[in-house]
């Protein structure tokens, strides 16, 4: 009988149980090619004008990727640090709804909880789910997994794209400028699953081009999450 | 942006994040079930994504600008039609710029 909340990812002897190998497959699977992600952020943080110690801290700290993309991607359109705080720390709340459903399934306590909390992203989040039919172990592991996976990928690439690209020198000469939104509509396209989602692109990126010219540079970035919040307000 | 203001960006950034993730793993289940607030969420990468596709393709301080920029992502989203690869899309783009750039 194993009480509940005693396991942390232990048999009920207290080993650890055999890795399964397709959960273990499955999570360098997607932590790896995050990798790649990792080299475009390391160049669009230094193109924007952060050092490449500010944008491995940022990967090493912050450790979600598309809040570190906004945040250097405000700053690189001449935004206030606050509009690059503001657009970081919002598309980072969904983290704490991915906490909420991952809290119960690893109930952890302690240092262990912080760590959890720190690897609670996107990746671990997905991976950990689609293990639920093969049990409670195998969620675990492949949450654990992914998240340090993908820690270990994401940050010693952001350093080589960091270096990189301080290496290169003048950004646009090697066309990183162009580089930057290509990686965001990159990012957004796999996203794009229904008609609907499609249509909020499309009205985020209407609604942007329209404020442009009227609001200082970064806030409209910040200013489309009302595109959201409109276009979700009532069940579609 | 001044250094200090870049490490405000960095160091504000990762404490805020850090903050949310842990909340998300302290607060109960039944306070974040809103339908309203979990539909929200899900279009917020989406607006904020599609955001900074513009501002970063095709703006130029506080006015729209068509230049190399615009050309790279136009065959980013070409790439993206024909199911090219991350890098493959990234790359395809810096080199269109790159040569709009040294040759216009």
């Amino acid at each position: 009988m194993r009480r509940p909340g005693a396991n942390k990812g232990f048999d009920k002897n207290g080993r650890v149980p055999e890795l399964d190998r397709a959960t273990l497959r499955y999570s360098l699977s997607v932590s790896m090619p995050v990798g790649v992600y990792g080299v475009a952020f390391g160049a669009a943080s230094v193109a924007a004008g952060f050092s490449v110690l500010q944008t491995c801290l940022l990967s090493l700290l912050t450790f979600t990727g598309a809040s570190q993309f906004a945040a250097v991607g405000v700053v690189a359109a001449g935004g206030s640090p606050f509009s690059a705080i503001g657009a970081a720390t919002i598309l980072g709340t969904r983290n704490a709804l991915y906490g909420i459903q991952m809290n119960p399934k690893l109930q952890t306590v302690g240092w262990r909880r912080a760590v959890a909390a720190h690897i609670t992203i996107d990746e671990s989040t997905g991976v950990a789910l689609s293990q639920v039919p093969r049990g409670e172990v195998a969620v675990r592991q492949g949450f654990w997994l992914t998240g340090i996976g993908v820690y270990i990928f994401w940050n010693l690439f952001t350093l080589l794209g960091a270096a990189g690209t301080k290496a290169l020198g003048n950004p646009a000469a090697w066309g990183l400028d162009a580089a930057v939104p290509a990686a965001f509509l990159g990012l957004l396209w796999p996203r794009l699953t229904s008609h609907y989602l499609r249509i909020v692109a499309g009205a985020s990126m209407a609604f942007a081009l329209l404020i442009t010219p009227v609001l200082p540079a970064g806030l409209p970035i910040i200013s489309c999450a009302l595109v959201a919040v409109a276009m979700g307000w009532r069940e579609q | 942006m001044s250094s200090s203001s870049l490490w405000f960006v960095v160091l504000a950034t990762s404490a805020l994040a850090f903050v949310i993730k842990l909340l998300g793993h302290m607060v109960p289940e039944r306070w974040l079930a809103n339908p309203r607030l979990q539909r929200i969420n899900s279009l917020v990468p989406i607006s904020l994504l599609s955001a900074l596709v513009i501002a970063e393709g095709f703006v130029a301080k506080t006015h729209v600008a068509l230049d190399h920029r615009a050309a790279g992502v136009a065959v980013a989203l070409a790439a993206l039609f024909a199911k090219m690869p991350f890098p493959v899309v990234v790359l395809s783009a810096a080199l269109t710029s790159a040569l709009l750039y040294h040759f216009h």
